[in-house]
């Protein structure tokens, strides 16, 4: 298998703006019958300073993907490939500099703030637990002024008061924002926001979400936002990235990838969006079951669930990344094909549809 | 719409096979068989119970075939863990006193296990005043030590394996019905019981389609538990002279006779009685485990 | 996309949801307001429990009344004045209720009666045995509590490896271990055995009592006497208190908290101390307490095989002379002891783990 996706990212050289780029990333887990790939051969990259969504449904490999970002994968993982961030290679690296790098260059921050808070110790202390770690000289007065600036900068109102909180007495938005700040506490270069606005209701949902921009807008951070949620992706990607079965199966621009989408996934998913834009008679499903790691087909993985999937083309390796612009990229060889054919069902279906009326 | 709602049936990859479509009772068995000390717990339990029950045919010497002049033997080839003082082989006498033990623990868990599982059930369901009379029942036993009540009820009855059966059930149904009780409240709010009642199920139904089965893993359990318990407890109260009284043996009885002898050249006769109790309570306990992942693993699953 | 047009509503003020909208108890409410709520549970608490007792011991009343004759020794005697006179004094001809009720009184008031075994004083007598208890007890849980905690956290640090699987192997052996066929045994190793071997004139360990006689006070003496019964009383407890902290211990290092912790950058050793252990020592304190009540009226084989004075042997010694002015106070005063350390358990755990509301 030569590298041909190693391109499918992002096929620019790398350059100053990259802050970290991903190549080949493989997480393997061990299994009863061998090896199941959580993620496969995965590639990207982030930029300065950008927001990039990775979007996919459970078990495509995103949260895998951002645990061997972090470092956190458990032992019974196998990582190869390749992270280079800030140009240095983080795959490898021993864990005493791994911890130098956690927190402090990359912070993270989990779905369900409840549990991913220790529910024994006072937000302030956690907060301020983040900073000491990696600044073991600052005073207890330095810290706690740091710690009220973080819950200030979520906005959280009263944060001296709420200090000596424990997690608990927190909503769960509010639970939230303490775990930006705790992300946030070093200003890291990147932040890893895993499905941060899953456990959350709606209106508190986009409130997250403006929390986290407004962070990135004060700090310059660079975000890579993982979700199953498109609607999230909306308003807050500059960059998606489409993943299914491990792999990356579209990258794109986000007005790319939303008006132009080119793999049959990401259509599919954007079709099982409910729309107030246009009437449509009742939403799509995409048929069938996503596999699981170590049962996925050779080739592209979507293609059990594919209806252009042809299996001469799609069972085989995959193929390279076909590139549609500069920031476009599908892994579906049959883009171009589809495309075509895409544009006759669509007149055909709107025939149909007035017919059956 | 470019995603057909229409799905070629010949692409779909097999089915595969989901837990649901075999049955609940054989994934129970190959989940505990996968559980090697608790396979290893019950054969020895099995085997413990054939050698015992089966003494007549098993045990090396007849019953009470005493040999006063040759007394107290250390182990010999004749006699694999010797003789006691009148002469009898001890590992005879042991298998012999097995068959009380295990028949005490054994009862005492079937007995705890029925009389609390109904208790709790009944309270958990109706709550109210019963509940609250129940439970502050349950309240007085977990006040007063349980050697103490037991060597109290024990003095005061004569002492025979029956009524070591009956005291100590009488002990060890208050715990099964906390823990049955407890487990049917949570039930009672599960979606699928409500599901039931909104349904119309009439209440005998409900428990026993809806909660009996949801109760089985915590039965059993708490049950294997309770046999644990049981052999523990009779061979202590028999040890302080409050349990099986001679000239019936078990192994606390054995064990209380033994006492006397650390220190002497007979102090052979205190090893055996003990590894007995300490391998079936043991073997009793692994079991335990195995059954506890067992049901743990379906009801996280299901 | 829906969402982003309430995004592109609320980006002009990112307000928080409401003015502390769920925020319970901000700063005011902290220690003082957790002590009052506390204080104030504990005492409903023991109101609760008085009925419970009263009727527990009434019980226990009945079946002692129902079961011993606290006249036997006057049954003999040739004067049936004596008896009679006797009988009249303890009112042992009124409904069982009515001397219940006179006894309570009575023992509510400091006098608790005379031993009909020995004579003294059944006051004197409990309090010097829960004397001697306590301080098996003390010993006990003290060695036990640190055991079980370094075992616990050793095997889940290093989980799977096979220190981990030696010491999970013994604590099933420990939990098995009928604890009077442990004490003979270790009576049998550490204090037989050395003996003939070394032919030594006393034996490095004693199994009689808590003193030589003539000697008193903490000295060598009294540690050479405490070994053993501490060992045979602490073996279970090591091992069910250990598995235990283990699995506590196991499931706050899985947890997620710790997985933020992790990110954070914390380094192992303080993510053990300050997230794992502290975490896990909430329940594992409650266990203790709980565990020790049991231990107040339970000791009674531990003291029988060592010979040692205290509640568990003087109730079997009462049981059986039947001696009803000790069996009676003995029960209550054990029931007490059950509860406070019940409520200590509960108190313990509110103490320890902020989420716990006392109701």
């Amino acid at each position: 298998m030569t590298s041909l996706t190693s391109d499918t990212g992002n096929d620019r050289p790398d350059t100053a703006t990259d802050l970290l780029s991903v190549r080949d990333l493989t997480v393997e887990y061990r299994t009863d019958t061998g090896h199941a790939a959580a993620v496969e051969r995965l590639s990207f990259d982030v930029h300065e300073g950008e927001t990039l969504a990775l979007v996919g449904e459970s078990g495509s490999g995103k949260s895998a993907a951002a645990m061997a970002l972090m470092g956190l994968l458990p032992p019974s993982a196998r990582v190869s490939g390749s992270l280079r961030f800030r140009g240095r290679e983080l795959l490898g690296l021993p864990e005493r500099e791994l911890r130098a790098v956690r927190g402090r260059q990359i912070g993270i921050i989990f779905q369900d703030a409840l549990a991913a808070l220790n529910p024994m110790m006072t937000v302030g202390d956690q907060i301020t637990e983040a900073v000491a770690v990696h600044a073991p000289g600052l005073g207890r007065d330095a810290l706690t002024e740091r710690a009220i600036d973080l819950l200030g900068l979520v906005g959280i109102p009263a944060p001296r008061s709420r200090l000596h909180a424990y997690p608990h007495e927190f909503s769960g938005g509010m639970r939230q924002r303490v775990m930006i700040a705790i992300g946030m506490a070093n200003e890291p270069d990147l932040l890893i926001a895993d499905e941060p606005t899953t456990a959350l209701d709606v209106t508190v949902q986009a409130q997250i979400l403006d929390v986290l921009r407004h962070v990135q807008e004060r700090t310059g951070t660079s975000v890579l936002l993982i979700t199953h949620d498109l609607g999230v992706v909306a308003g807050v990607a500059d960059r998606v990235m489409v993943m299914y079965g491990g792999r990356n199966l579209e990258c794109g621009d986000a007005e790319s990838v939303f008006y132009r989408p080119a793999h049959p996934y990401t259509r599919a998913l954007l079709d099982a969006l409910p729309r107030i834009d246009r009437r449509v008679p009742r939403l799509t499903q995409i048929p069938g079951q996503p596999d699981p790691p170590g049962r996925r087909p050779r080739g592209c993985p979507f293609q059990p669930r594919c209806s252009h999937a042809l299996p001469e083309v799609c069972g085989t390796e995959i193929g390279a990344a076909v590139r549609l612009s500069d920031l476009h990229t599908t892994g579906c060889v049959r883009t171009h094909e589809i495309a075509l054919a895409t544009d006759r069902d669509i007149a055909l279906a709107t025939d149909r549809e007035g017919d059956a009326r | 719409m470019t995603v057909p709602s229409h799905h070629p049936a010949e692409r779909a990859l097999p089915p595969t096979p989901r837990p649901a479509d075999k049955s609940r009772r054989r994934i129970l068995v190959e989940r505990f068989l996968r559980h090697r000390l608790a396979v290893i717990g019950l054969l020895i339990l099995l085997a413990l119970m054939i050698c015992c029950y089966g003494a007549a045919w098993v045990a090396p010497h007849p019953r009470n075939a005493q040999d006063i002049l040759t007394g107290a033997l250390p182990p010999s080839s004749e006699h694999w863990l010797g003789t006691d003082d009148l002469g009898r082989d001890y590992l005879t006498e042991l298998l012999y006193a097995g068959q009380v033990s295990l028949t005490v623990g054994l009862g005492v868990a079937f007995l705890s296990t029925a009389v609390g599982t109904l208790v709790g059930a009944v309270s958990g369901l109706l709550g109210g005043w019963i509940d609250e009379v129940i439970m502050r029942i349950t309240d007085l036993f977990l006040i007063i030590p349980a050697i103490a009540l037991l060597a109290l009820a024990m003095q005061t009855l004569s002492p025979s394996p029956v009524t070591i059966v009956l005291v100590l059930a009488g002990l060890g149904w208050t715990v099964i019905a906390r823990v049955v009780r407890s487990q049917v409240i949570s039930l009672r709010e599960k979606e699928f019981v409500q599901a039931a009642q909104v349904l119309g199920s009439s209440r005998t139904q409900i428990v026993l389609r809806h909660l009996l089965p949801n109760l089985a893993g915590v039965i059993i359990v708490n049950a294997s538990i309770a046999v644990a318990a049981a052999i523990i407890l009779e061979s202590t109260l028999s040890f302080l002279g409050f349990g099986i009284q001679p000239p019936q043996s078990s192994w606390g009885n054995l064990l209380n006779q033994a006492a006397g002898l650390v220190g002497t050249p007979k102090d052979y006769l205190l090893y055996a009685p003990g590894v007995a109790i300490l391998l079936t309570v043991l073997a009793v306990n692994f079991l335990g485990d195995g059954l506890r992942d067992a049901f743990d693993q379906q009801s996280r699953q299901s | 996309m829906g969402s982003g047009k309430v995004t592109e509503a609320l980006r002009a003020a990112p307000a928080p949801e409401g003015r502390h909208s769920e925020g319970r108890g901000a700063q005011g409410r902290g220690r003082v307001g957790r002590s009052r709520q506390m204080l104030r549970y504990a005492v409903r608490r023991l109101a609760y429990s008085v009925p419970v007792v009263l009727v527990a011991s009434f019980v226990f009343f009945w079946a002692v009344r129902s079961t011993f004759d606290p006249l036997t020794k006057l049954r003999q005697a040739r004067d049936p004045g004596v008896l009679a006179r006797e009988s009249a004094r303890l009112g042992l001809e009124r409904p069982v209720l009515e001397q219940y009720g006179l006894w309570m009184k009575a023992f509510v008031t400091g006098d608790w009666g005379v031993s009909t075994r020995t004579g003294d004083r059944a006051q004197a007598m409990i309090g010097s045995a829960l004397g001697t208890t306590l301080q098996l007890v003390g010993w006990a849980v003290l060695f036990a509590v640190v055991v079980a905690l370094a075992i616990g956290t050793y095997s889940a640090a290093r989980q799977y490896s096979a220190g981990d699987h030696l010491l999970t192997g013994l604590s099933y052996l420990g939990v098995a271990m009928p604890a009077f066929w442990l004490g003979l045994l270790l009576i049998q190793v550490f204090a037989i055995w050395p003996r003939e071997q070394f032919g030594l004139e006393q034996p490095p360990l004693y199994f009689v009592g808590l003193h030589s006689p003539g000697m008193s006070g903490v000295n060598a003496d009294y540690f050479r006497h405490l070994v053993l019964p501490v060992m045979t009383l602490t073996v279970g407890l090591i091992a069910s208190w250990s598995r235990f902290s283990r699995a506590s211990m196991l499931e706050a290092l899985n947890s997620d908290y710790v997985k933020t912790a992790r990110a954070k950058g914390v380094p192992p050793r303080r993510i053990f101390l300050r997230h794992a252990l502290r975490n896990s020592l909430a329940p594992f304190v409650t266990v203790v307490a709980a565990d020790t009540a049991l231990l107040i009226g339970g000791l009674v084989v531990t003291e029988q095989i060592f010979a040692i004075s205290g509640m568990g042997r003087l109730f079997l010694d009462s049981l059986l002379a039947g001696d009803v002015y000790v069996l009676l106070p003995w029960m209550l005063i054990v029931a007490l002891a059950m509860v406070l350390f019940n409520l200590a358990a509960d108190l313990g755990y509110a103490l320890l783990d902020p989420r716990v509301t006392l109701r």
